[in-house]
């Protein structure tokens, strides 16, 4: 793919260069692991200092700052901490880590143990999904290469720190994308989220021990944060949002694909980057962080003070492409599955379609997601399905409200913002679609996609 | 409110409340009265938080981040920062100066929320359901439930009657997938072999592939399962629970003693469930145990006394029974079955006769670390306390068969043991009058001279000793068969024909007698035991080498371990 001149490569810099291959010595003649010969030089807090102070937030979903997490390790435990690489890449519309993991893997490696030696773990897993077979098979072949080299394995570089790299494989669940539920998978057991408190990774983690549980994408900047140093890297970006970000653009656009960018506006992305809406076609809506995320709409204004007390008033094309920006948007920014919605589409339709993803993927452990997402499914299909009932709005409304905040796991907030922020945003149309499918012999088009698809 | 040692401050729904710091808050609003509903929680069990019944508000006094102050109210109390959504309080433990509410607008409707999730794809079928009367589901579908149903969709199906194990029978439908049947059998018997296959609202308990539950503690699940899912295959569809009357027990299968619940209806007893005491069983007992109720109508039960083979009064058996002892040198083989009383009673009448010897039978087996004991009978320690015996009992009366070789012993008293069982051959056996009280027909029963049909522990009151040397009692649960005898009242009546003095019959009389010859049961009497029982000064019996394992909440003296 060709990289768009408005992109800021950093993580992606060689991916897509033309005959750059994942293969050890390519990554090496590219300059790759002279960061882990000069971390592993560098006394451990001032790498964990650096990560800090370069604000670098989590590529997963969350956004919370690494630097931050790495520090609240329970270290007197006098218990190994593990490092967990998240490569479970689940959120609907998010396919960035594949690029790393299929195109880069070294880079990834040389992040864990970069961050590994920082934190001093004693053994890294990398989580990889059940989906991405072969990038499973090319982080094994990195991994070999690397031991090979000495980057990975006992002693490394002759630093007197030791640390394996474990590849395990998840069986294709959405929820091992949650961190808990990551490490209960990793535990050989079913991928139940566990109850926090008592059970935070970074003080009762994996086999009980501290864990970090980091994103690809989020370890990989570790290593480029060694090589700006701090300062530089924070300049990337807004305060509070440094570094570039991937970006996974899908849906209605010219040229959907993935685009490593920073400080730019969604407009720029969508518009300017990815050719905006195809010939003949008006984007509708836009889904900014992954399908759980809130949809954004097109034409709405966002208002509101920013934490300098600045007052803003954006349309859609004038959100900043950050966390932050798109929290102002009341939306987040989560993996970075880009979505978006031309006229085409059917909200309520859309809608079916992730409550039919959403209840397949509820792990069933606790009862509000469990029942709340099937009941959701089960109603939006209903509707889909030629016999929607005027008073379905508003029971969408209401089990979805039912379900928020109230679950073991962010997968409720998950099935619930969807739901609430289209009927927010697009009530009128789901009571026009209610109408129009209130009875039997209605669009049944709709019905037979999601049939398909599910 | 001042804090007092070990001891802090809560406030729940505005009342302070002063409990240990970690104090589950579920248990902590309880001290209030306050009932915080519950479906997964169970105090005996790992906290699993997915039922989301239990939500509530929770806050803590706020500190300022600057200066790390405690923030306060403008009339100096401390600022409490509410946190914005609910928080299970099973999964709270109690922190100084933590705030619930428990009945807030908010906590009421996720109660709502949760009550409504979990009916939805529930069957509702309320009427033949052997929970219903006793399920938690039913109770706080009409405590917090909305009244009516706003799911018009198909529920969904699921396995209706799975065989878990022998005694465990499984209708999925009705589960609300709490897991405490799964958390039981990891982490109480150590046999994990029920999950969850398949995924949110498909979730579907089962056993593991090859296995089934069928540890002796499987039972349990029944007792524990919040709803109708788990069910008894034994009581499955018997009898609506309303109607059953439930009468405080203890089970008699070992010297653990757990404590039971037993259920009946007018003089038949359908059901023996577990009843909590923290220091015996907790909330668990043995699947074993619960089958003892089937002896009452066995089919080897002796429903009548009889002499010589005939059928007879019991007053007329007694009569015969005292001619018999009267002759002279009677051996009295008592039994670690009895209660008490009985064993006090026993103990009078040894001294009446003048025997030449009193025995028990012990009987042992495996322990299993749990409930099962090595000592199986409920009541050794009831015999050592009212010096009925002073050793501990063999397993084989090798004793008393050469005193009936030699013809020291001509007569033998045997209260519930069989005499062939603890190895008198039919050779001593035939050459020795034999006077039997017990319940069910053995060879001894068969060779009786006089046979006195007596009761089970399920047809008496008393009170037994288990292996902590804590008496607890038991109630009458049924009436006894009408020719049968109460065995204290037999024991009794012939002490009472060979001495001047009246003896007490009853357990209420015969605890006076008792607590004024033994300075142990001095400050006790049967009305006002405790149903959780009291822990007798057991010094003057350290000598004794108990063969006991551990269990649940039993640890062996190292001297006896030793021993062994």
């Amino acid at each position: 793919m060709a990289i768009h001149p408005r992109e800021q490569r950093i993580i992606l810099k060689y991916a897509d260069e033309p005959g750059y291959t994942p293969d050890i010595d390519c990554y090496v003649r590219h300059g790759g692991y002279e960061m882990l010969k000069k971390a592993v030089g560098m006394d451990k807090q001032t790498i964990c200092d650096e990560v800090k102070n370069s604000q670098l937030r989590g590529r997963g979903g969350a956004g919370f700052p690494a630097g931050v997490k790495w520090s609240f390790v329970d270290r007197k435990s006098g218990k190994p901490v593990y490092m967990v690489c998240n490569c479970d890449e689940s959120e609907p519309g998010t396919f960035k880590d594949r690029q790393i993991v299929h195109k880069d893997p070294h880079q990834l490696i040389e992040g864990i143990m970069i961050s590994c030696f920082a934190t001093d773990c004693a053994k890294a897993f990398i989580y990889i999904r059940e989906e991405m077979p072969e990038g499973a098979k090319i982080l094994e072949q990195a991994i070999k290469e690397a031991k090979e080299k000495n980057f990975v394995g006992d002693d490394i570089l002759g630093s007197g720190y030791s640390c394996e790299i474990v590849v395990h494989r998840g069986a294709a669940a959405y929820i091992c994308g949650e961190e808990t539920g990551l490490i209960e998978s990793l535990e050989g057991k079913r991928a139940n989220p566990r109850i926090k408190p008592p059970y935070f990774p970074a003080a009762l983690g994996l086999y009980m021990c501290p864990t970090i549980v980091n994103n690809v994408e989020t370890l990989c900047n570790v290593k480029h944060i060694l090589e700006m140093g701090a300062e530089e890297y924070a300049k990337i970006g807004r305060p509070n949002n440094t570094g570039t970000r991937i970006w996974c653009v899908s849906g209605g656009v010219k040229r959907p694909g993935y685009y490593e960018v920073a400080g730019i506006t969604l407009g720029e992305l969508v518009y300017d980057i990815c050719g905006g809406p195809k010939e003949g076609r008006t984007i509708k809506a836009i889904i900014p962080g992954g399908s759980s995320m809130k949809i954004l709409k097109n034409g709405e204004r966002f208002k509101g003070k920013d934490r300098d007390g600045n007052e803003y008033d954006w349309g859609i094309e004038d959100i900043p492409l950050d966390y932050d920006g798109i929290a102002a948007a009341g939306s987040m920014s989560g993996s970075g599955g880009m979505m978006v919605l031309d006229d085409s589409v059917e909200i309520p339709v859309a809608l079916a379609n992730l409550m039919a993803f959403y209840s397949h993927e509820s792990c069933g452990q606790c009862t509000p997601c469990r029942e709340g997402s099937l009941w959701l499914k089960k109603i939006t299909t209903r509707m889909v399905h030629g016999e929607a009932r005027p008073e379905d709005v508003d029971l969408l409304r209401s089990v979805a409200d039912q379900i928020e905040g109230r679950t073991i796991c962010a997968f409720g907030f998950a099935v619930a913002w969807p739901v609430q922020s289209y009927l927010d945003k697009f009530e009128d149309e789901f009571r026009e679609f209610a109408q129009r499918h209130s009875h039997l012999g209605g669009d049944r088009t709709a019905a037979k996609e999601l049939a398909c698809n599910h | 409110m001042e804090e007092k040692d070990n001891l802090i401050t809560v406030n729940i729904d505005g009342h302070d409340l002063q409990v240990p710091a970690g104090t589950n808050m579920v248990d902590a609003a309880a001290i209030l009265r306050k009932e915080i509903p519950h479906y997964c929680y169970h105090p005996k069990l790992s906290i699993a938080g997915n039922c989301r019944m239990c939500l509530v508000e929770l806050g803590m006094p706020g500190r300022d981040r600057a200066t790390g102050e405690p923030m306060l109210n403008e009339d100096g109390s401390p600022k409490i920062m509410w946190m914005p959504g609910p928080a299970i309080a099973c999964g709270t433990k109690a922190a100084p100066g933590m705030h619930i509410k428990t009945d807030s607008p908010k906590a009421l409707e996720s109660r709502e929320a949760i009550t409504e999730f979990l009916l939805i794809n529930h069957p509702l079928d309320c009427p033949i359901c052997d929970q219903a009367g006793e399920c938690a589901l039913q109770e706080f579908s009409s405590k917090h439930g909305r009244g009516y149903s706003r799911f018009i969709e198909e529920k969904n199906v699921k396995p209706k009657r799975t065989r878990l194990g022998p005694r465990v029978t499984l209708d999925d439908e009705r589960c609300v997938l709490c897991s405490r049947c799964v958390r039981f059998c990891d982490e109480i018997v150590n046999d994990s072999v029920l999950g969850f296959t398949d995924r949110g609202s498909y979730s579907t308990l089962t056993c593991f592939p090859g296995k089934e539950l069928a540890n002796n503690y499987s039972l349990n699940t029944v007792d524990i399962c919040p709803v109708g899912a788990l069910t008894s295959t034994d009581f499955r569809f018997k009898m609506r629970v309303w109607f059953l009357t439930e009468i405080n027990h203890i089970d008699f299968e070992t010297s653990v003693g757990a404590n039971t619940v037993v259920s009946a209806r007018e003089g038949k007893i359908y059901r023996v469930t577990p009843r909590r005491n923290d220091e015996v069983n907790d909330t668990w007992m043995t699947d074993s145990g619960r089958e003892l109720y089937k002896t009452v109508e066995a089919e080897d039960r002796l429903t009548a006394c009889s002499v010589a083979g005939d059928e007879t009064a019991a007053t007329e058996a007694i009569v015969k029974a005292s001619e018999i002892l009267q002759k002279g040198k009677t051996a009295i083989v008592g039994s670690g079955q009895c209660s008490v009383e009985e064993q006090f009673a026993l103990k009078a009448l040894a001294k009446s006769l003048d025997a030449v010897s009193v025995n028990l039978v012990a009987r042992y087996g495996e322990d299993d670390g749990i409930l099962m004991s090595v000592d199986r009978n409920p009541n050794v320690r009831g015999a050592l306390m009212t010096g009925l015996i002073d050793t501990l009992p063999e397993e084989r009366l090798e004793d008393l068969g050469s005193k009936i070789d030699s013809g020291e012993v001509t007569i033998v008293l045997s209260v519930k043991e069989d005499l062939t069982e603890a190895g008198l051959s039919e050779e001593q056996l035939s050459k020795v009058d034999i006077v039997y009280l017990g319940t069910h027909r053995n060879a001894t029963s068969e060779k009786a001279d006089v046979v006195l049909a007596g009761l089970t522990q399920f047809e008496k009151s008393g009170t037994v000793i288990n292996q902590q040397f804590r008496i607890q009692k038991f109630n009458r649960v049924v009436p006894g068969p009408r020719g049968c005898i109460e065995d204290l009242h037999a024991l009794s009546t012939i002490a009472a024909n060979f001495s001047d003095e009246k003896f007490p019959s009853t357990v209420g009389s015969i605890w006076k007698q008792l607590a004024g010859e033994n300075r142990q049961f001095s400050e006790l009497s049967f009305q006002s035991l405790s149903d959780q029982g009291q822990v007798l000064d057991s010094s003057a019996f350290e000598y004794l080498p108990f063969r006991e394992g551990k269990s649940l909440h039993f640890e062996p003296k190292r001297e006896s371990v030793a021993a062994e």
